[in-house]
Order: structure tokens, then C-alpha cells, then sequence
């Protein structure tokens, strides 16, 4: 079994892991953010370069460095590799240029975009991304584009990282949406604006890491910090019906698949649930839904501390402080190196 | 255990006759009520005077329109989730067609009320807001005898048009109006 060490933690993964992999298992800090990767989906990755990490030491047989950073969800392990994500300030600045990247078409318009609040760009902006941009020229526009009745597509926030055409391609059959054109013109469509008519098509929604395929039914209804997530299920033919209900008082405005910390979706939920169950009495509601700390969605919902796992959580911030302390010791190394 | 000498040992002697009587303490305290009819009083007849006041000011809050008067607000939500006294609530809705002369951008807010008696006028809702919305002003929200009165609308928020619009340049300062000038910024294009 090949061992790996990211940001001076060592780690053994089995044959085949690849970086992101790996650094997920060890968890905290050292995971790169990804924004196309996504774990329930074959072949994802690779589009975005968010994940990309700096490998100084390719292998314990060839310890040379990679010559330029790589996408670590692509990247499989070797023994002895290296690998530095946090660690590396030269990569965090080449992250920043991915991010600006990304954002160089996107609108910016989350004052009105319901993805405000859960939306992945936003989060990754918040941590990597400068206030100014560099771009004079025109942004992109699309006109908007409902697919079926029930999924609205912003083209213009799109940042094209084909997660809902895998989940067209992998979960729904006779695929009528995917990429058209190429280079910085290529957009989402349903050939010639066909709609998506499958059961398991909404999942598009979660999957989506933008504001850019939304829930119709949930259209300028309510921002989600707003709302109160309750973790529900019901007896589904189709899917395991469970899911987590975006409530305000009594009412149910929006379904959505349950997204573990990753914000990746633990199990695919079918249209009957997401679309046309929005009354109480249709779900057996298991609780609230645990929100992290940091997330603009846990404002104003309170809630019973476990204190043993605040003492988890503390620990792993010592330890995460820990780490920044290597940090300053790297970079302190590598500036008499320079000199 | 002595903390401060200020304390002060109170005497339990029996009162002297005159004492008894009072008169002296009264004329004592008439003479205190006397001495400032003569002296400058540190009120003011308001609502016929009112005091000067600074441009910062945090009064009642007005929903600011556009050049073109429509309304700037998008019912974001920020400033309702910055808002420490949690007395903002609004509804959002979707523009139609023909209605872009009223709202800015496909969003507004077709509901936005402010609790005035819950707003502790901090000034944060100002500060979250994207749009350049919502401002307090040197304005002083009117006292009223019903409760409800003091949940304010869109009614009573809103700028009117024209010359009822409600001035706000006093509450931009240099800094923010230089920041405004650069074109990089995403929010100022």
C-alpha cells in the first residue's frame, strides 16, 4: 500500500486513491477544495482546477517534483509521494488565480440568486478570492432556460464543470442535455430546449456547485438562512425518500437531497419526492438539520451543544493550529533557502 | 469588608421639634425650585425646536430608489440576517414583465418590514447592504399609541419620487465615495 504525505501528515491508502482521495481521509485542513470533483459521479473532475496541489516529491523511486501543480482529483498516489496543499504559499496563489478564473464570467449576482448561502463558488470566493477584478470587458450573458417545469438554468452563472450532464449521463437514461460548442462559448442545454423528463433528473439541482440549476418551485421563495432545515423521510418506491425539507413554520418550500460535508450528495432522491410532496403530513420528520458553525444557514437556529463533540472539535483545532505552526516553520526554511 | 469610603453611617436620633415641623426643608427645596427659573433650561420645545443633529445621525431607515426611481432593494436577506435585533422581516418576489421601471433587478421585495421597536438603529442593515438600499437617516421615528404603528412598510420605508426623495449624500463618507469610483470592484460596475 502506497503511503502519501499531505502537508506533513502521513497517510497509507490503498492502490488506486487518488490525491484528494487521500487528503480526504485524512480530513480538516489539508482537503483542496473541489468544485467539479464529485465522488458519487464516475469521471468527474479534472474541469476546474480548484484541487490542484503541489507535488514535491513524485515518488519514493523518483523524487523529483511535478513540474507544475496538478489536479489532485486526478492524480493518483504513489508510495512516498509528497504532496503540499495548505502548506505551499506559492500554490495557494496559484488557487487564487483559479478562483479568479472561475469568477471572471460569473454575474455576481447573489443578491438575487437562491444558491446564496449553500453555494460552493461562493464559499470557495469567500476563502481564496481578491475583492477586485482585473476583467474590463463584458461578461457573458445567456438567456434563461427552464428545463421541464420544475428546473430553471441561469447559463450565465455557469462555471461549466459538467456535474449535471454526469449525473444526465449516469442516473437518468436517454440523455437530452449535455455541452455545446467549445472553449469559453460552450454552454449547459437540452438540445433544443428539451425537457429533462426523468425521475431522478432534479438531482441536477444539488449537484449543480452554482446558482445556475435551481429549483423552480422554489424561485425567489425564500433565502435559505431563512429557512429551517429538518432532516425527513418517507416511504419511496423509486428512491430511499430521504431528504431534508427547507421549512418556514408549517410550511415545506423546498426538498433537497441530503450533502454530506463535502456538499455531495449522500443519496439521490427521485422528482415525485422533491417536487410534489411539499406538505408536512406527507414526511415523518426525524429533526433539525445540523448545519456547520460557519455557514451563513445556522443565523438564529439554536441548539443543543454535545459537549463531547465540541471537545472533538476543539482538539482538532488545537491540532489545526498545530499545522499553521509548521506552516511558518516551511516557509521560514524555504526563505533562507532563497537567500 | 470596606470597599469604597463612601459610605455613610445613618444616624437613628430622635428629631428636634423643628425638624419635626419640616417648614425649614421645605423652603429649602422651593429655594432650589426658585434658583432655576432663572437659569437657561436644558430642554427643548420639540417637535417647534429641534436640536441640531450629525450627518451620521442613525434614525428611521428609508428603502432608497434608483436615478430612474426604481427601487434598489432585491430582498437579499443580508440585511435582515445582520441585524442583531432580529427586526427586519420581508418577502421576496419575482418582477414581470413591464415592471421594470419599479424594481432594479428581476428580484424585489414585495413585503420589507422593519420592527421599530426592535430595531436598536445600529446601522448594520446599512452596512451589509449590496445594493445601497436601505439607509437610516437623520430622521426621528415618530412615537405612536398602537404597537402595530410601529411596524413600518414598504408604505412608509420607501422614498417618494421626485422632490420627496430623502437625501442620504451626508451619510457617504470620502472613503466610501472613492471606493465607489474604482470599476474593479464587482459591486460598482
Amino acid at each position: 500500500m502506497p503511503k502519501v504525505t499531505i502537508d506533513n501528515i502521513e497517510i497509507e491508502v490503498p492502490e488506486g486513491t487518488t490525491i484528494l482521495q487521500a487528503a480526504r481521509m485524512i480530513g480538516g485542513d489539508v482537503v483542496p477544495p473541489a468544485m467539479c470533483y464529485y465522488s458519487n459521479l464516475k469521471t468527474s473532475g479534472g474541469y476546474c482546477r480548484t484541487c490542484i496541489v503541489k507535488v514535491s516529491q513524485a515518488s519514493a523511486k523518483d523524487p523529483r517534483p511535478m513540474p507544475k501543480p496538478v489536479a489532485s482529483c486526478r492524480t493518483f498516489v504513489q508510495d512516498g509521494m509528497v504532496v503540499q496543499n495548505t502548506t505551499s504559499p506559492e500554490l495557494l496563489e496559484a488557487r487564487k488565480g483559479v478562483v479568479e478564473f472561475l469568477l471572471i464570467n460569473h454575474p455576481l449576482d447573489c443578491p438575487i440568486c437562491d444558491q446564496a448561502g449553500e453555494c460552493d463558488l461562493q464559499n470557495l470566493a469567500y476563502e481564496h478570492g481578491a475583492a477586485k477584478t482585473r476583467y474590463d470587458f463584458e461578461r457573458r450573458t445567456f438567456e434563461k432556460i427552464d428545463i421541464g417545469n420544475k428546473i430553471k438554468l441561469h447559463m450565465t452563472r455557469c462555471i461549466l464543470c459538467y456535474r449535471c450532464v454526469k449525473v444526465a449521463d449516469q442516473l437518468t437514461d436517454g440523455r437530452v442535455h449535455g455541452v455545446m460548442n467549445r472553449g469559453d462559448v460552450s454552454e449547459i442545454s437540452t438540445y433544443i430546449q428539451n425537457a429533462v423528463e426523468n425521475d431522478f433528473s432534479g438531482n441536477m439541482i444539488d449537484v449543480c456547485p452554482v446558482g445556475a440549476l435551481t429549483d423552480n418551485t422554489f424561485r425567489f421563495k425564500s433565502r435559505v438562512w431563512f429557512t429551517n432545515p429538518l432532516d425527513a423521510h418517507r416511504a419511496c418506491t423509486k428512491c430511499t425518500g430521504k431528504v431534508v425539507l427547507w421549512t418556514k413554520g408549517n410550511e415545506v418550500l423546498r426538498v433537497s437531497a441530503r450533502k454530506d460535508k463535502y456538499a455531495e450528495v449522500e443519496e439521490w432522491i427521485c422528482n415525485d419526492c422533491r417536487f410534489e410532496h411539499k406538505n408536512m403530513e406527507d414526511w415523518n420528520v426525524e429533526g433539525a438539520r445540523k448545519t456547520a458553525h460557519d455557514s451563513v444557514i445556522s443565523q438564529n437556529h439554536y441548539e443543543n451543544i454535545d459537549l463531547q463533540k465540541l471537545k472533538l472539535e476543539i482538539n482538532r483545532q488545537i491540532k489545526h493550529q498545530g499545522g499553521k505552526k509548521i506552516k511558518e516553520v516551511y516557509t521560514q526554511a524555504q526563505i533562507e533557502n532563497k537567500k | 469588608m470596606q470597599l469604597t469610603n463612601r459610605s455613610k453611617v445613618v444616624s437613628k436620633k430622635e428629631m428636634t421639634f423643628a425638624e419635626k415641623l419640616y417648614f425649614p426643608a421645605i423652603l429649602g427645596g422651593m429655594g432650589i425650585t426658585l434658583k432655576h427659573f432663572f437659569k437657561k433650561p436644558v430642554t427643548v420645545s420639540y417637535p417647534e425646536v429641534k436640536r441640531d443633529i450629525a450627518g451620521v445621525f442613525r434614525g428611521q431607515h428609508t428603502l432608497k430608489r434608483d436615478e430612474k426611481g426604481a427601487e434598489r432593494c432585491t430582498a437579499c436577506g443580508l440585511c435582515a440576517v445582520a441585524c442583531p435585533a432580529e427586526a427586519i422581516t420581508m418577502t421576496a418576489a419575482e418582477r414581470k414583465k413591464g415592471e421594470e421601471s419599479l424594481y432594479r433587478e428581476e428580484k424585489y421585495a414585495a413585503v420589507y418590514e422593519i420592527n421599530m421597536l426592535r430595531c436598536i438603529f445600529c446601522g448594520l442593515c446599512e452596512e451589509a447592504c449590496p445594493k445601497e438600499a436601505i439607509f437610516l437617516t437623520d430622521r426621528i421615528v415618530p412615537s405612536n399609541f398602537e404597537r402595530d404603528g410601529f411596524i413600518y412598510g414598504k408604505d412608509k420605508l420607501v422614498e417618494g419620487m421626485n422632490e420627496n426623495r430623502v437625501d442620504v449624500t451626508k451619510r457617504q463618507t470620502e472613503e466610501v465615495n472613492e471606493f465607489k469610483k474604482d470599476k474593479h470592484y464587482a459591486h460598482n460596475k
